[in-house]
């Protein structure tokens, strides 16, 4: 066990090198210069020297690297060129909303594929399969964003029960904060959701077939108590990698939900700061992204060792 | 009786209790499709930054009023001095800075002197590069010698570049803006909204909107949801010209169409190969159908134009004549000019929607002449470093918003790398001149000689879609500067 934990630790951590050197090579190569971006068209060039010199970006190319790096092993992430904040604090803050997103989407859709998925699996090629199924294959052709409008159009515009997007902040109360996150998590939730579903069907309708599974029917077990006390846990494997991708997804890919109904979140941030060349703020994020992505799938590859034992011996 | 007295007096006091409860509204939520990058106008280009604090957190010595003409501010009364080449400066008494620091002439020569100093980051320094001197009489005057009699000085002071700020709240003017204005600045939650409330010192007269919220809502869909849903009450440059016409059909609505001081042209690089010769210049502007470009890419909105001039303005000529559609003379030019079907332009298109759809459009016109393009689209970033610093490009389509900017044809490397000895001449002579009389007459000839020489192709001046709440007034019509000025704005009851 102590071995394969080390050994994703090591794998974890050559990740991160690698990444921070791409991130950063493609960012500077592609053109655009930050400070003539910010002072426009009348601007001398004097003007943009001055305003160079004041970002640090009058230094080399190899000497901002390594000061970016060195910040961020100390934490500290650099300040935004265009909004004069640091980093770290403006992430800190697209955090409370896209964090807060991404779990509630996340629950929605765990909530609604495995109750989806288990009586599938439990009722195969039954009438309930197949409406099962055949809503969840929408579910993962619709568009979110389409869906996503589809929202705004009945539940804002139409009743105007909900805002029809932005996010008043967490000072408002836990609830008004809930429910300003209620139409895009579930906009998000529902593709997720179906993706869930249908794995967890596939998997469960794969272990259903082994052997053991059989032999526990033979011992005299209903079909339903094979399926939860034995299936089920063998069934989980393809069901966490899924969970952690879509974890990962959407942490930083809810961007589009985030433009269409307007909320603070990481995505835009990026979005916003590589249209202003905001350089050190999409290094930044990115890297900040990168660094989750690889740790969840570093905890779902733990995960993996204490739903199968085998896998923490075996590596 | 006694049954109708008392039914009566039920209406009346329900009548009483409801006008109480529709009294006035007293917040307004404003939606802008980019948020800004920092709240510090005097440290950055980007339009957003006005459009929150221009003449409600910060105000200049003057300021522009609605129909764009240059009114008092900070300054009550100035005295021009020395054939123009010094205006002295009667500062407002009483004023306060939102930190309760009083304004006094010592500001205004910091600001000034910080504005045009050695390390300024004021993207407008050119403004104040006339300025010799900034001179205080005492607490409450203050004079500008300059190096050259100025024409233009009052008219540069009322930018949002030349705003006043306090010496000891300047540096956090990004994050945190202290200015004289009717509104303080009161939150900021980035991605989100910034929030402002009334300023119950403010000098002048006092507004009638206790908390604005300006919202950034990029998408334009979701721009028309949130103004459908009420999350916002207006949208002043509104991003969906397409959805206008439902809203104008909607009583809970006004659209409100005004003009802007935005001039939407097709660059062309003046030393590229082809298009160093006026001939092919020629034939570029006679193949280009305006309104179908305003229709297609606009949905209609936007006044065509035959020179860089806004046609709001009183010196404004209508030339539009000297580039009429005539695909056929524009064939002719192009004979003459030694190409038939052989001269391919590269077209180089930023994001706003004006160029990409209009360049669309352009490029399927110049192929009717036998033009061929090779359209690429490029973020604002990639376009300032290739197109206006580096001159690599043919053509391109910008809008140019600053106010009364035809003097840029004037100067040096400019990315139209146009280059006339008498324009030049031209523009000098009227930065000097102070008589309006004269002054109208050189604006003309500018735009003339612009507009005669097919520097560029002239497309159409900008429209400024903004979508109200109807019950809302004051709200600007038009747009002199980048701004959404709230010191007149009401709600009817």
């Amino acid at each position: 066990m102590l071995f394969y934990f080390f050994k994703r630790i090591g794998s974890l951590l050559a990740t991160l090198v690698v990444a921070s050197v791409v991130i950063f090579t493609v960012i500077e190569i592609v053109p655009g210069d930050p400070a003539s971006y910010m002072l426009g068209l009348n601007a001398s060039d004097d003007t943009v020297n001055a305003l160079k010199a004041e970002l640090g970006l009058d230094q080399g190319r190899v000497m901002r690297y390594v000061d970016w790096v060195g910040g961020m092993l100390q934490g500290d992430f650099g300040t935004s060129y265009t909004y004069r904040t640091p980093v770290a604090e403006m992430v800190a803050e697209r955090l409370t909303v896209s964090l807060p997103l991404a779990g509630y989407a996340l629950s929605l859709a765990i909530l609604l594929a495995f109750p989806a998925g288990l009586f599938a699996a439990s009722r195969r090629g039954g009438a309930a399969d197949t409406v099962i199924m055949g809503i969840t294959q929408l579910g993962v052709a619709i568009p979110n964003f389409w869906f996503a409008m589809w929202l705004v159009l009945l539940f804002a515009i139409k009743w105007q029960w909900f805002s029809a997007g932005g996010f008043p902040g967490w000072d408002a109360g836990f609830w008004v904060g809930m429910k300003a996150l209620s139409l895009p998590a579930i906009a998000l939730a529902l593709p997720q959701a179906s993706i869930l579903a249908r794995v967890l069907r596939s998997s469960l309708l794969d272990v259903l077939n082994e052997d053991y599974v059989r032999t526990a029917r033979a011992k005299g077990l209903t079909r339903r108590q094979a399926l939860w006390g034995h299936a089920l846990r063998n069934a989980m494997i393809p069901v966490l990698t899924i969970i952690g991708l879509q974890f990962s997804f959407l942490l930083a890919g809810a961007i589009i939900i985030e433009n269409v109904f307007f909320l603070p979140g990481l995505g835009r941030l990026v979005f916003q700061s590589i249209a202003q060349r905001d350089l050190i703020v999409v290094e930044s994020v990115i890297m900040l992204l990168v660094f989750a992505v690889v740790m969840v799938t570093f905890l779902v590859d733990l995960a993996y060792a204490w739903v199968d034992p085998r896998m923490r011996r075996s590596h | 009786m006694k049954r109708f007295i008392q039914v009566i007096s039920s209406v009346l006091l329900m009548t009483f209790l409801s006008t109480a409860a529709f009294a006035a509204k007293t917040d307004i939520t404003l939606g802008m499709a980019l948020e800004p990058p920092n709240l510090d106008p005097t440290g950055g280009a980007a339009a957003a930054i006005d459009e929150v604090v221009y003449a409600n957190i910060f105000e200049g010595l003057t300021r522009f009023g609605s129909d764009g003409s240059v009114n008092p501010a900070l300054a009550s009364a100035w005295d021009i001095e020395n054939d123009g080449t010094r205006y002295v400066f009667n500062l407002r008494p009483g004023v306060k800075f939102h930190d309760g620091a009083e304004f006094t002439a010592e500001d205004v020569k910091f600001s000034l002197d910080r504005a045009r100093g050695e390390d300024s980051t004021n993207a407008q320094k050119a403004l104040f590069a006339n300025i010799a001197e900034v001179e205080v009489i005492d607490d409450h005057t203050v004079a500008l010698n300059l190096t050259n009699a100025d024409g233009n000085l009052l008219f540069n002071l009322a930018w949002g570049d030349a705003i006043i700020l306090d010496p000891a709240s300047a540096d956090k003017a990004a994050t945190d803006p202290v200015g004289t204005g009717p509104f303080k600045f009161s939150n900021w939650v980035q991605g989100d909204r910034i929030e402002i409330v009334r300023n119950d010192d403010y000098w002048g007269e006092s507004v009638a909107l206790e908390k604005a919220t300006f919202k950034f809502i990029s998408d334009p869909t979701a721009a028309f949801a949130a103004l459908m849903a009420g999350d916002v009450d207006a949208f002043p440059n509104y991003p969906a010209p397409e959805n206008l016409p439902q809203l104008e059909a909607d009583p809970r609505f006004s659209v409100v169409l005004g003009s802007t001081e935005g001039e939407t042209i097709l660059s062309m690089n003046n030393k590229s190969e082809a298009l160093s010769d006026m001939r092919v210049r020629e034939a570029i502007s006679h193949a280009i159908d305006r309104q179908a470009v305003i229709d297609g890419a606009m949905f209609g909105y936007g006044t065509p134009i035959g020179s860089h001039f806004a046609p709001h303005h009183p010196s404004y000529i209508d030339l539009t004549g000297n580039a009429t559609f005539d695909p056929e003379a524009a064939r002719a030019m192009l004979k003459e000019a030694g190409y038939i079907d052989d001269l391919t332009l590269s077209l180089k298109l930023p994001p706003p929607a004006y160029a990409r759809r209009g360049g669309e459009i352009i490029a399927s016109q110049l192929r009717e002449v036998g033009i061929d393009t090779e359209i690429e689209n490029v973020e604002w970033a990639q376009w300032l470093e290739q197109v206006f610093k580096g001159k690599d490009y043919d053509l391109t389509i910008v809008s140019h918003t600053e106010p009364l900017d035809i003097g840029i044809y004037a100067r040096d490397d400019y990315y139209f790398q146009y280059d006339n000895d008498d324009f030049n001449g031209l523009i000098s002579a009227f930065n000097k001149e102070t008589d309006p009389e004269r002054r109208d007459v050189m604006l003309k000839q500018a735009q003339t000689m612009v507009s005669e020489d097919y520097v560029n192709g002239y497309l159409f001046q900008l429209a400024k879609t903004g979508v109200a709440n109807s019950k809302i007034n004051g709200l600007w019509e038009n747009q002199p500067t980048q701004a959404n000025d709230l010191t007149g704005v009401y709600w009817s009851e």
